[in-house]
């Protein structure tokens, strides 16, 4: 099976990995706590202290290629240690978590810049920055814990910074109710990977890393598939996956950057790095594999489905990285070679949805923050930066060699067909279904927007291009979601090797041959690109047209919202209204009951005292007579 | 002839502590009530005196000394406080004197 | 030899607090700024003091420690005996800690009363010196007497200076706590009689009753306690009372007077009682658990701040019970971590609800909406303290809920993952409430209330800063505070004869 991980204490320059962590934690601090003294100037420590991050991320990278086991451990003190229970505080940092380092600091250090102008104009700026550093903080430690622990608190951490970033607009209801449902979703996941940690402890007793990879084959199947199931929930809250994908498309009404950056690039992959991490549980077991795939599969179709149907230009994009994710999710199900496949169409997705959410932002910004795509049109003699570079990330996602999308997304739908069996058509075609309808709605969103008559609203005259310090980040993106394919596809899956295993000498056994595949593939995104292009090209309807009940359903996120509501919601808003009733009259009722009871006894035991001399009398009378009778009544002997 | 049977003395006394105690739970004016009051006494002296009658000894009759002195005490009492109701109420009906109730 | 140790550190806690009350009731009424300013440098010289006491406890030397022994009552063997272990230790520094900060936060709540503002003052450091007693006391009686006597000072800071409802709420607190202490009198009397008529705990740990009357007798200490606590089904005091209290005792009242019934559970049901602690485990997980799901369910329904709090508090001893039924080390640890974790993050949570309330006069959700718009730092604070509610990891409460569901997980997984799902529906009332006030758009009459205006006051931020960074450094580094109670839950455990299970893999290799 897997051969023994360890991990090699760091020492020298390794030993200050924690900076990554310290330094944007450190400025969300210095900004949360200055308040508005740090208005000014709080902002550039904001973007400053991720690239700090940014650059110590890749001076620690480097270090670490020089190394022989490539992977060192370092414990910053002792957490929770109480009986047999040691958690530390403790970080690793190895290829997996360095790759995520780079994609954080990097594609994060982008958007902090392209958020100094887009949040110009807002007066909670420093407080976007704060919560931006506090995000990066959590996620770096996230990726950088070396124990399940340090990844629950960087996992719960990144919640609590997506909540409060989708609810920054906190007066507008919509926000703050999507930041809630956000957070109750994820906790419902988060849930399960608690368990997942209680029952790692619970039979091996320990949840390090190391720990628990090198017991995994000590356990039963019966437990490796719960504690996997377990640890899938918690990833599907965090990813956006199905069933707690809802939440998704509802973190929109957060800023754009922070849809960029935390909803799109970073934050929602955490499920898979969640995976990827523990591959040794999941590889150990075939049926929870299978529910993984089934998992991407069905949620990047969803997604896909719904992408189609939406007119808001930031919720087609977040269906699209529901479905993007799904991919990914696809990958990491199918373990193997396809772990490395998964992680490096996760980064090349940084690039080209980072650029593309930008790119949204940019043409709102230069539309008095419209987001309807039927209001848009013509856009591209505009806005030529963000048309050109929105154009290229958008030719990357739906997987047009030689950009990005098509190295990392078409190996993993071959991966897919490599499957045993029936099982093998089923996936596969799900993942080549869904590149054909990604071509359709991506192109759909890109002719309505940049191309076609205008159909402004009457308030804009002169749309405008955004100013330089956003369109340089989308022109570096652009340049990454171009490049990246190409660049990472061997490069990265080496790189991930010792993490993810080495799988380059297998055999690959497709139901079809690779390259029939990859031709496939390519037709069906031109198909679907064309068919979208033929459709959109002249516009659309302003109004939301009558359709059918596919439509319908896609319009209504497939009734997943609605499902909640009648399953979920109605009933436990009902069952807090009865409980409150119940606790109110039931219990407490009793309680009061009872004082009711004995008040209501004595204040009618006390009605005996009436005032008349005689009635006393004659209690009294009464009383002598029984004493009287009962003395007769032993004296005789009546009773013996 | 010998000496009345003591018995008598006891049914008289309970004739007496019973035509007494009826009218402590029928009357209404307080003098009468104080006085049925005075008569229950009386019986149960006289109850007390032909005990020791009976038994031979002084015990009774000593006890009856007792209750009389009681009793003088208690008349003296008593009357003070029907004689200040009466004062204020014009009336010595202890049905109207119930303000000590609930 | 005279060391540190041998001062009579908790005697003078215990006496310390109630010459001061005496002190302060008797200032003239007249000057109400001096009563409090005396109150408050009284309390933080205790602070001081607890302080220095926890210096000189050593954390690996004997289970009990400061013992100090009086006679009081030769005839029935009941001394004044005080004694720490871990356990009580870390509950006196939470008292010391938090009264200073309570009288701080309750500046005005006396002013605008009819009553005396000294004796407000006088009855917080009266109620201290009762709490610190009842923590202290190593004589089985003399926990019973500060076990009822600390009714009297929260009696009437509830029923005098409290909200709407003081005397419903008052009368009703009193007359439940009264109950359970009867119950516990009688258990309490037939502990003496048939454990060798003494009251010391030390000497009754060894005593021996037969089954049955163990349990009569454990039952009379637990329905004490589960009163206090509260748990589910004896709980509906602790709304009203936490409802009507005005905000500075509600702190005090869920922050740490609740707590002595847990702790009650750990001092005297499990070591006195072990058989009985085993054979009732069951039913208490049972009741722990309906607290938590029932009791946050409930949270969520409500309409009134401070009622809401309460009911989060119920949950939350909830886990707690779990945590000492569940008889491991983790559990038992995380149950006492989080005796102290709840006292400071409830606390907070009470105190800047109290703040709300003082500035819109009014407790009711409906009355708030959009409140961070007007007071973005107090808004910020409620977020933070309901964080520390939900146990966010990086607030204390996360290391204790998180210890108590691993090790309860680890003998019984259903009653754990059914808790599990207890962290969920506190994320949903702590996030609904801050929705309903802070969040949303504004509402229109909150900008007409003149107090709405003004955010944090200096005051206000020597409260919550404390209390903030207490939260916040115990989340990231627990050790001082489980190194205490590590070794006093090990001794625990050992008393009712349990140990933890071996991780399953190791037990099936074996």
């Amino acid at each position: 099976m897997h051969e023994t991980v360890e991990y090699a204490a760091a020492d020298g320059f390794l030993s200050t990995v924690w900076l990554l962590v310290a330094i944007p934690l450190a400025s969300a601090a210095i900004l949360l706590l200055l308040g508005k003294r740090a208005d000014k100037w709080g902002h550039w420590l904001g973007v400053g202290s991720i690239a700090v991050s940014f650059v110590l991320g890749l001076a620690y990278f480097f270090q670490l290629r020089g190394l022989d086991n490539k992977s060192v451990e370092l414990t910053l003190f002792d957490y929770i240690q109480v009986g047999s229970l040691h958690v530390d505080f403790g970080l690793l940092f190895d290829p997996l978590s360095a790759v995520f380092v780079l994609l954080i600091t990097g594609v994060g250090s982008l958007i902090h810049l392209y958020a100094v102008g887009y949040m110009d104009h807002d007066p909670g700026r420093r407080k976007f920055f704060a919560y931006f550093n506090l995000f990066a903080a959590a996620m770096l430690l996230l990726v950088l814990g070396n124990n399940f622990v340090m990844l629950y608190f960087g996992w719960e951490g990144v919640g609590l910074a997506s909540y409060l970033l989708i609810a920054f607009w906190y007066e507008r209801p919509a926000a703050a109710t999507a930041g809630k449902k956000a957070f109750l979703m994820n906790r419902v996941g988060d849930a399960g990977f608690a368990i997942a940690i209680f029952l790692m402890f619970q039979q091996l007793g320990s949840v390090n890393y190391a720990d628990v990879f090198n017991g995994v084959g000590s356990l039963s199947s019966g437990v490796v598939l719960v504690m996997g199931l377990l640890l899938l929930l918690g990833a599907t809250g965090k990813s956006g996956q199905f069933p707690l994908q809802a939440w998704l498309p509802d973190a929109m009404e957060g800023p754009t950057p922070v849809s960029a950056l935390i909803h799109a690039a970073t934050m929602v992959t955490a499920g898979v790095y969640l995976i990827a991490r523990s591959n040794p549980i999941f590889s150990a077991n075939l049926t929870l594999q299978t529910v993984v795939v089934s998992v991407g599969a069905l949620t990047l179709l969803i997604g896909a489905i719904i992408g189609c149907a939406k007119d808001d230009i930031k919720r087609v994009l977040a269906w699209s990285t529901v479905s993007q994710i799904g991919y990914m999710f696809l990958g990491v199900g199918l373990g193997g070679g396809a772990y490395a496949l998964a992680i490096i169409h996760l980064l090349a997705h940084g690039f080209f949805k980072a650029g593309l959410f930008l790119g949204a932002g940019s043409v709102m910004h230069g539309m008095n923050d419209q987001t309807d795509i039927r209001r848009f049109g013509g856009l591209w003699r505009y806005m030529r930066v963000t048309w050109a570079t929105f154009g290229l990330a958008w030719l990357a996602i739906i997987g047009i060699p030689p950009l990005s999308g098509y190295f990392t997304k078409e190996p993993i739908i071959a991966a897919a067909f490599e499957r045993d069996g029936w099982t093998a058509w089923l996936f596969g075609m799900a993942a080549l279904l869904g590149a054909a309808i990604t071509a359709f709605y991506m192109t759909r969103l890109f002719v309505l927007t940049f191309h076609g008559p205008k159909r402004w609203t009457e308030d804009i005259e002169h749309p405008h291009e955004s100013p330089a310090i956003m369109t340089a980040p989308l022109v570096l993106l652009a340049v990454g979601s171009v490049a990246a394919g190409w660049l990472m596809s061997t490069s990265v899956v080496d790189w991930l090797t010792p993490v993810l295993g080495d799988h380059s000498g297998e055999e690959a056994h497709g139901v079809i041959s690779h390259g029939l595949i990859t031709a496939l593939s390519i037709v069906v995104t031109v198909l679907g690109a064309g068919l979208g292009y033929a459709l959109y090209r002249g516009g659309t309807a302003m109004q939301e047209q009558p359709a059918g009940p596919i439509v319908t359903a896609a319009r209504r996120n497939l009734y997943a919202d609605a499902f909640n509501e009648a399953v979920f919601e109605k009933p436990g808003i009902f069952l807090t209204r009865a409980l409150v009733f119940l606790d109110n009259r039931g219990i407490d009722g009793l309680v009061n009951g009872l004082a009711a009871a004995v008040g209501g006894g004595s204040s009618r035991l006390r009605r005996l005292q009436t005032g008349f001399v005689r009635s006393y009398a004659m209690s009294m009378l009464t009383g002598a007579l029984l004493v009287v009778a009962a003395f007769l009544a032993l004296q005789l002997g009546w009773l013996a | 002839m010998n000496a009345t049977n003591p018995e008598w003395y006891l049914i008289l006394a309970a004739v007496l502590f019973t035509i007494g105690a009826v009218g402590v739970l029928i009357r209404r004016n307080a003098i009468v009530l104080f006085m049925c009051i005075e008569l229950m006494l009386n019986a149960a002296n006289l109850a007390l005196v032909t005990f020791s009658r009976i038994n031979g000894n002084l015990d009774g009759q000593i006890m009856a000394f007792f209750v009389m002195v009681v009793a003088a005490a208690e008349v003296v009492v008593g009357l003070a406080i029907i004689m200040s109701i009466f004062r204020t109420r014009r009336s010595a009906s202890v049905d109207e004197a119930n303000l000590l109730k609930y | 030899m005279v060391g540190v140790s041998d001062f009579p550190f908790l005697s003078i806690l215990t006496g310390a607090p109630l010459v001061g009350a005496l002190v302060v009731a008797f200032l003239p009424r007249a000057k109400p700024e001096l009563a409090k300013r005396v109150a408050l440098i009284w309390s933080i010289a205790v602070a001081a003091l607890a302080v220095v006491m926890w210096i000189a406890y050593d954390a690996n030397g004997a289970r009990f420690q400061f013992r100090e022994s009086y006679t009081w009552i030769p005839a029935w063997d009941a001394r004044f005996t005080f004694a720490v272990d871990g356990i009580a230790l870390v509950m006196l520094l939470l008292i010391a800690v938090l009264v200073p900060l309570v009288i701080l936060a309750s500046w005005h709540d006396a002013d605008n009363t009819r009553r005396s503002v000294p004796v407000y003052f006088a009855l917080l450091l009266a109620l201290e010196s009762t709490m610190i007693g009842v923590f202290a006391a190593a004589d089985v009686f003399l926990f019973y007497v500060f076990f009822e006597i600390m009714l009297v000072p929260m009696y009437f800071l509830i029923g005098s200076y409290g909200g709407h409802q003081r005397q419903y709420a008052a009368v009703k607190f009193f007359l439940y706590s009264l109950v359970g202490g009867l119950f516990m009198l009688a258990a309490v009397i037939g502990l003496w009689a048939l454990g060798g008529k003494t009251f010391d705990w030390q000497n009754l740990l060894s005593a021996d009753f037969t089954t049955n009357t163990e349990r009569w007798l454990f039952l009379g200490f637990f329905v004490a306690f589960a009163i206090k606590a509260p748990f589910f089904p004896f709980h509906t005091w602790l709304p009203d009372a936490g409802g009507a209290a005005p905000a500075g005792s509600a702190a005090l009242l869920v922050g740490v007077l609740d707590k002595v019934g847990t702790f009650g559970i750990l001092r005297y049901c499990l070591p006195l009682f072990p058989e009985a602690s085993r054979w009732f485990a069951p039913y208490a997980l049972a009741l722990g658990l309906i607290g938590i799901i029932y009791a946050a369910l409930l949270a969520v329904g409500q309409n009134d701040l401070k009622r809401l709090v309460s009911y989060t508090s119920i949950a939350h001893f909830g886990f707690i019970g779990i945590g000492i039924f569940a008889f491991t080390t983790q559990a038992g640890t995380g149950a006492v971590l989080y005796m102290v974790n709840h006292g400071l993050a409830t606390g907070l949570l009470f105190l800047v609800v109290g703040m709300f309330v003082a500035r819109r006069g009014s407790a009711l959700v409906s009355d708030f909406g959009g409140a961070g718009k007007l007071v973005p730092l107090l808004a910020g604070v409620l977020f933070f303290a309901g964080l520390a509610s939900l146990a966010l990891p990086g607030t204390a409460p996360f290391v204790s809920e998180f210890l108590v569901l691993l090790g309860t997980f680890t003998v019984n997984k259903t009653v754990a993952v059914i808790a599990t799902a207890g962290i969920i529906l506190a994320a949903a009332y702590v996030l609904w409430m801050v929705q309903r006030t802070t969040q949303g758009t504004l509402n229109p009459a909150l900008t007409a209330v003149e107090g709405m205006r003004r955010d944090l006051t200096i005051r206000e931020k020597v409260v919550v800063a404390p209390l903030i960074l207490l939260i916040l450094l115990l989340g990231f580094y627990p050790k001082p505070v489980t190194d205490v109670i590590n070794p006093a839950v090990q001794a625990t455990m050992q008393d009712v004869d349990k140990t933890d299970p071996a991780p399953a893999v190791q037990e099936a290799s074996r």
